[in-house]
C-alpha cells in the first residue's frame, strides 16, 4: 500500500485503531490535542467508544474501568495531564490492567511550555504514580517507528497485563511524515480474565504477589529490550540518546564519520526496559559516552552511568543537556568538540 | 406468623461495623439485582470509602480510586452495555473528591445507577466532616460544630443533580432508619436499577444511613438521630422520575 502523508499525533491514533484498540477516553491538552480531535470522529465511525471526558483524572478512570471489561485501551496526554493519569497508572498495575498512553512531551515544570522535550524521563521511566511499579516505554525517532510501536504495544501489555507508554515528543506530535499504516488486527484469542458480569474471571479473582510482578519485570527486562547500535564496535565516543535528539544523532554520527573522527551512537527504543544490552557492544577504543536529551537537567544520564557501572566501563560520561526543543546537528558536533578537547565536566 | 427471610444467595455477611446502614443497603441492592435477574450480569464500581467492604458481596466488582467511581463505571457501562453497573459510593466520595466525576456522568447521562450513602462523615478514616455534616455537628475536624458560614452549608446531592440534569432518569433520596423507609428505599433503587435495563439513562439514590462508630451513639439513637435531625435538612422523595422526563 502507498504510505500516507500523516501528523505524527494523527498517525498514533490511527495506528491505535489499527491495533485493535476499541476505547479511548481524554481531555484537550496541547501538544497531543489532534490524538483525541483525530480519534473522537475515527472511533466513532468503526462502532468504538470515544469519550471526551470532563478532566485526565476521569479520563484515566474510564480507561481502567474500561480495561477492566475486557477492553483495549488507550489514552493520550501532555505535561500537567499526564500527572494527573499518573495515579492511574498505580491503580491500573495494583489490578494488573493493561492500557496504552500516549504523552506527547511538552517541556518544562507546572505549566510548562508547548516546546518539545523530554523532560518526563524519569516520571515515565521510574514511577510517578504511588508504589514500586514498572510500565514499558517506548521512545520513536520517527512517525513510522512511533506506529509500529504503539501497534505492538497493546500485545505487550495484554500478555503482561501492564501499562505501556509511548514516550512521543511535541514534535514528532506535530511534524508530518510518509508512513505505512500496518492492517487492522485485533486481539489475538480471548482474555482468560476481566469483569463480565458474572463474578467468575473479574478483579476479585485477580490474586497475585508483588514477588510474582517483580519476577515478570525480570522477563521483561530480558526480552525487551530494544536498541540500535550505529558504529560503537570501534568508536572513540558514543552518543546516547532516544526519540527526536537520537535521530537528529544518526545524522550527526554520519557527517562526524565523514570527517574522520570515529564516534557512534546507541539509539534507545525501549527506556524501560533500559537496553543495557547495547552496552555490551561498545569497543575497546571508548574514551566517553555523551548522552543527548532534551531536558535541563540530563536525566537518562543517570541510567547511562548505572550501566556503565553494571559493566564495569570505565569511561567518562557526559551529558548534552539540550534543553527545549531538538537540537541541531551543528549543536551535538560542538558539543562533542567541547568533549573530545576536554572543555565539558564529565557528569559520571 | 413470622416472616423469615433467607439472607439473598449472594450476599456473604458484611463487615460493617454494627449498626452501620451500609449493611443494610448492601442487602437491598442485592435483594434487586436477584429479583430483577440479574445476578450473573452485574457489576459494582466500589467507591474508596467504608463502601468498598461491599466486596464482601459475590460478583463483579471493580475498586475505584477514591472518588472516580462515577468515571470507572462510565468505563465499564460503555464496555459492556448490558451488564448492571451500579456505582456505590460514600457520600464524601461522590459529592466531595469525586463531585466532578459523580456530575459530568450525569451531565452525559450515563446509563448507570448510582447509589450514595450519605452518612454526614468520612466514616472509613475516622469521621471528619463531610460536606453534608450537618450545621454544628461536631466531627473530628470541626471539633467545635461544622461553622457553615466557615466552611459551607450542607450538599444536597440528589437536588443538585436534578435540578441540572433535566434529561436524567431518576433522582431520589432514602433513608434505612426504620422498617418502612427501608422498604421505600428498596423500591428506588429498583427504580435505579430498571432504569438502567431500559436503557433510560442516569439515576441516583442516596441513602440516609446510620454510622454509629463515628455518631459515637448506639444503632436505636442513630436512627432517632436521622429522623429528627437528618429529615429535616435532607427531605426524602423522588426529585426527578423518568415521567418527568
Ligand atoms: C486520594 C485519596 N485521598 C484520601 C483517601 C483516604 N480516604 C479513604 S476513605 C475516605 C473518606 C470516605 O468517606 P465517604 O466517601 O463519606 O465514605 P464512608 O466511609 O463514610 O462510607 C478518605 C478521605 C484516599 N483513599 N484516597
Ligand atoms: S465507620 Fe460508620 S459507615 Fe463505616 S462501617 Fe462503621 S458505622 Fe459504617
Amino acid at each position: 500500500m502507498a504510505k500516507e502523508l500523516l501528523k505524527g499525533n494523527a498517525a498514533a491514533g490511527e495506528a491505535a485503531v489499527r491495533a485493535g484498540a476499541d476505547f479511548f477516553a481524554g481531555y484537550p491538552i496541547t501538544p497531543s490535542t489532534e490524538i483525541l480531535e483525530y480519534l473522537s470522529s475515527r472511533m466513532g465511525e468503526l462502532g468504538r467508544t470515544f469519550i471526551q471526558a470532563e478532566s485526565e483524572i476521569a479520563a484515566v478512570n474510564m480507561v481502567l474501568g474500561a480495561s477492566a471489561a475486557g477492553a483495549r485501551c488507550i489514552t493520550a496526554s501532555s505535561g500537567t495531564g499526564i500527572s494527573l493519569k499518573m495515579e492511574g497508572y498505580s491503580y491500573a498495575e495494583s489490578m494488573k490492567l493493561p492500557f496504552v498512553v500516549v504523552n506527547v512531551q511538552r517541556h518544562g515544570v507546572g505549566l510548562g511550555g508547548l516546546d518539545s522535550g523530554q523532560s518526563d524521563y524519569f516520571r515515565e521511566t521510574k514511577g510517578g504514580g504511588q508504589g514500586d511499579y514498572r510500565r514499558v516505554v517506548y521512545a520513536p525517532s520517527s512517525i513510522q517507528e512511533q506506529v509500529d510501536m504503539i501497534y505492538k504495544s497493546f500485545d505487550v501489555a495484554e500478555k503482561y497485563r501492564i501499562g505501556v507508554t509511548i514516550f512521543s515528543e511535541a514534535v514528532l506530535g506535530q511534524m508530518m511524515e510518509a508512513v505505512d499504516m500496518p492492517p487492522f488486527k485485533k486481539r489475538e484469542g480471548e482474555l482468560d480474565w476481566g469483569i463480565d458480569g458474572t463474578g467468575k474471571k473479574g478483579i476479585r479473582n485477580n490474586k497475585w504477589t508483588i514477588f510474582e510482578r517483580v519476577e515478570m519485570y525480570h522477563e521483561i527486562e530480558e526480552q525487551y529490550q530494544e536498541w540500535e547500535n550505529i558504529n560503537v564496535e570501534d568508536a572513540e565516543y558514543v552518543f546516547v540518546a532516544a526519540g527526536l535528539p537520537a535521530r537528529v544523532c544518526i545524522d550527526t554520527v554520519k557527517k562526524l564519520r565523514e570527517k574522520g573522527e570515529k564516534v557512534g551512537l546507541i539509539r534507545l527504543k525501549t527506556l524501560w526496559p533500559y537496553p543495557v544490552k547495547a552496552f555490551k557492544e561498545l569497543g575497546p577504543n571508548l574514551k566517553g559516552l555523551i548522552s543527548v536529551e532534551t531536558n535541563v537537567q540530563g536525566q537518562m544520564v543517570e541510567d547511562v552511568a548505572l550501566t556503565c557501572r553494571k559493566f564495569k566501563i570505565n569511561a567518562p560520561i557526559y551529558c548534552y543537556a539540550y534543553g527545549p526543543g531538538v537540537p541541531m546537528v551543528k549543536e551535538i558536533v560542538a558539543k562533542y568538540e567541547e568533549v573530545k578537547s576536554g572543555k565539558c565536566e564529565e557528569r559520571f | 406468623m413470622a416472616a423469615i427471610k433467607t439472607l439473598p444467595t449472594g450476599a456473604n455477611k458484611h463487615t460493617f461495623c454494627p449498626g452501620c446502614g451500609h449493611g443494610i443497603v448492601n442487602r437491598l441492592i442485592r435483594e434487586c439485582i436477584e429479583e430483577l435477574g440479574y445476578q450473573d450480569n452485574y457489576c459494582f464500581a466500589l467507591a474508596v470509602g467504608c463502601s468498598c467492604n461491599l466486596h464482601s458481596q459475590k460478583g463483579d466488582f471493580f475498586q475505584a480510586a477514591h472518588g472516580r467511581a462515577g468515571a470507572a463505571a462510565t468505563g465499564i457501562k460503555r464496555t459492556r452495555p448490558d451488564m448492571l453497573v451500579i456505582a456505590y459510593q460514600g457520600d464524601g466520595d461522590a459529592g466531595v473528591i469525586g463531585l466532578a466525576e459523580t456530575l459530568n456522568a450525569a451531565y452525559r447521562n450515563e446509563n448507570l445507577s448510582v447509589i450514595i450513602i450519605n452518612n454526614t462523615n468520612f466514616g472509613m478514616t475516622g469521621g471528619q466532616m463531610s460536606w453534608t455534616t450537618m450545621p454544628g455537628e461536631v466531627t473530628t475536624t470541626s471539633t467545635a460544630g461544622r461553622n457553615c458560614d466557615y466552611n459551607g452549608y450542607p450538599q444536597h446531592l440528589p437536588e443538585m443533580i436534578a435540578n441540572s440534569f433535566s434529561h436524567i432518569a431518576y433522582s431520589a433520596r432514602g433513608s434505612v432508619a426504620d422498617v418502612k423507609h427501608i422498604m421505600e428505599t428498596k423500591k428506588m433503587i429498583k427504580k435505579a436499577l430498571q432504569n438502567q435495563i431500559d436503557k433510560a439513562g442516569y439515576s441516583i439514590v442516596e441513602v440516609l444511613s446510620p454510622c454509629p462508630t463515628n455518631w459515637h451513639l448506639d444503632p436505636l439513637k442513630s436512627c432517632d438521630r436521622i429522623e429528627n435531625e437528618l429529615y429535616p435538612e435532607y427531605p426524602l422523595g423522588e426529585f426527578k422520575t423518568r415521567e418527568d422526563k
